[in-house]
Order: structure tokens, then C-alpha cells, then sequence
């Protein structure tokens, strides 16, 4: 399944949210996640299906002025 | 003179007057020894697209919950772009609070006044607490005020140059005529600089580069907790007027040969 992440077309195998942390690797605590432009909060990451097409955007807070 | 001197600020009592910001640290586990030196109560952080290969420490875990948190919208370059980014600030949990930079100019890192305006109207609209950060501009400012932002930002001089107050007399301009507090944004290199803002009149300033860059990030943090304290006890205090000729401090009749 094709889906958009930060702006680059991917092909995964995840089915939700959750798989896609999971199979990437990435630090749950600090990650911040945006799909179709709409915040979806982590403890629904499980429950939301992931889509072809979807765009997803995969954020987090970092050092700023 | 009022001995209680807090800072109001969506809703918020702030008695330091020293803002702070999260960039360019050497380490993370400096920024919460930095906060504790300096007192520091409101810091910035920035929201990124994730870099796989970059650390993946969570930065807010650094921040002590009783400090209060204000996003910027760094990487704008659009006010529509900076409320996007402010939304979802404010959903991941970070509060009302959000700094609005929107930066078109990548040479000298200029904000985008324009974009800034249009995002305070926005933002503003939508309950946030907006601290536009600006080039100092008076009727930019006062559109500001009735946009609904908290404050105005305006930068000494270009972020990160610490080169100080080069907009002084631009400053002082909405010092005098702004109804919402003025806190000094960008380019403040020394704790010196900071008092001077201070003394003008400036409410509070927000301080970055000059600390998370220095030798000792802490001592420097304590350092502009000092000169922030000074050049605002010392606005309080009213300065004494500045004169082109000498006036003698002591008596200057004749002694000894008279």
C-alpha cells in the first residue's frame, strides 16, 4: 500500500498507525502524528486504519528559538 | 514602587522576565541545569518533520511541566503554513501559548511582517495566546494589538548575530505606545544588552543563541537572570536624566586654600 509520508511516496506493509511506529522503528513519546491533516492522538494510533493514498505526516518537537 | 512586579501573560503569572529558548544546545540535559540557574518560566520549542537519522530524544521531556511551553512555527513561510503548525501544537498537548515566526528571507532570516499579521488574525480568533515575533514596525504593532496578539516580539537584531540592540530607537517606539507587553526577540549576545532592553522599558526578553552557545550554557543562563533583574529594577527606579555637561557630584567650594 502506497501512502505519503513527510512528503515522499512509501510503500508499507502497516495496516494502522501503530504497525507503522512499530515497524519503523520510532520513539512513540516524542512522535507527534498528523494523517490527512488532522492530529491523531496516540492512544488511537491502534485503532486508526492506514489507507492508500493517505498522507501522513510524522512530527516531533526539537530544540528552537 | 510595586512590590508586586509580575509579568501577565495569557493567564499565566510569569515573575522571571527572562525568556528562553531550546536551540543550539550542545546537550539536552543542559537545558533543564540552564533552567534551573536562570529561573526561566516560558521556553521556546520548535516542531520538525522526523529525521531518521537524528537523535530521538523527546526535547519536552527536558522541560520541567512547571515551565511554560511556547512553540514557535518555525519553518512558516506562510501565515497559513504558521496556524498549521500552531494547531498542532496545541493538539500534541503544548498549551495556547505559540510564538509566530513566519521567516520568507533566508539571508538574514527577516520575519515576514505581513505573514505574521494574517497568522495573529488567525490564531488569535481560535484562543491561542499569540506572541508574534516581528521586525519592530509601529503600526504594525498597534494592527497587532487589535489583531489580538498577547504581545509583540520585536528583534534587537538578525536571530542568532548577538549583536544586540541595533533597532533600539524602533523599539522604544512601541515601548512607549503599545498597550501589550514588548518582549525583545533575537539578536541579544549579552546579558549587558539585556539589561539594557530591560532599562528601556522593554517587559521582558527572549534569549537563546547567547546561552545555549556560551562555554557554560548555566552560568550563563544565571548570568542574564541577573542583568534581566537589574535593567528592570533599574526601569522601576527611573533613570536619572542624561546631561551633555559635567554636574559635580560633590561640593565644588574652595577647602584647603581658601
Amino acid at each position: 500500500m502506497d501512502i505519503v509520508i513527510n512528503g515522499t511516496t512509501e510503500t508499507v506493509p502497516a495496516r494502522t498507525i501503530a504497525d507503522l511506529v512499530a515497524c519503523k522503528g520510532l520513539a512513540a513519546e516524542s512522535l507527534v502524528v498528523e494523517l490527512n491533516q488532522r492530529i491523531v492522538k496516540q492512544e488511537q494510533w491502534p485503532q486508526t486504519q492506514l489507507q492508500a493514498g493517505d498522507r501522513l505526516e510524522l512530527l516531533s518537537f526539537v530544540g528552537g528559538g | 514602587m510595586t512590590t508586586d512586579d509580575a509579568l501577565h501573560l495569557g493567564g499565566v503569572r510569569f515573575t522571571n522576565r527572562l525568556f528562553t529558548g531550546t536551540g543550539k544546545f550542545a546537550a539536552n540535559a543542559q537545558i533543564p541545569r540552564m533552567l534551573a540557574a536562570s529561573g526561566s518560566q516560558m521556553i521556546t520549542v520548535a516542531l520538525r518533520r522526523i529525521d531518521a537519522q537524528a537523535s530521538q530524544e523527546n526535547i519536552l521531556a527536558f522541560i520541567p511541566k512547571d515551565v511554560t511551553l511556547l512553540p514557535n512555527t518555525s519553518g512558516a513561510r506562510t501565515a497559513e503554513q504558521a496556524a498549521r503548525i500552531a494547531r498542532i501544537a496545541r493538539e500534541a498537548g503544548c498549551g495556547d501559548f505559540i510564538k509566530i515566526e513566519v521567516i520568507t528571507d533566508m539571508k538574514y532570516l527577516m520575519p515576514d511582517n505581513w505573514e505574521t499579521l494574517k497568522a495573529t488574525e488567525i490564531l488569535a480568533k481560535e484562543g491561542f495566546v499569540v506572541l508574534p515575533y516581528v521586525l519592530p514596525d509601529l503600526p504594525l504593532a498597534k494592527r497587532l494589538e487589535n489583531a489580538g496578539a498577547a504581545a509583540v516580539m520585536p528583534l534587537g537584531s538578525p536571530i542568532g548575530t548577538n549583536r544586540g540592540l541595533e533597532t533600539k530607537p524602533l523599539i522604544e517606539m512601541l515601548i512607549e505606545n503599545c498597550t501589550v507587553p514588548i518582549v525583545v526577540d533575537a539578536g541579544i549576545g549579552r546579558p549587558s544588552q539585556a539589561a539594557a532592553a530591560m532599562e528601556m522599558g522593554a517587559d521582558a526578553v527572549l534569549v537563546n543563541t547567547a546561552i545555549a552557545t556560551a562555554a557554560d550554557p548555566e552560568t550563563m543562563g544565571r548570568a542574564f537572570d541577573l542583568a534581566v533583574r537589574a535593567g528592570r529594577t533599574a526601569y522601576l527606579a527611573r533613570l536619572a536624566e542624561e546631561s551633555a555637561l559635567a554636574r559635580a557630584s560633590s561640593p565644588l567650594t574652595g577647602f584647603l586654600d581658601d
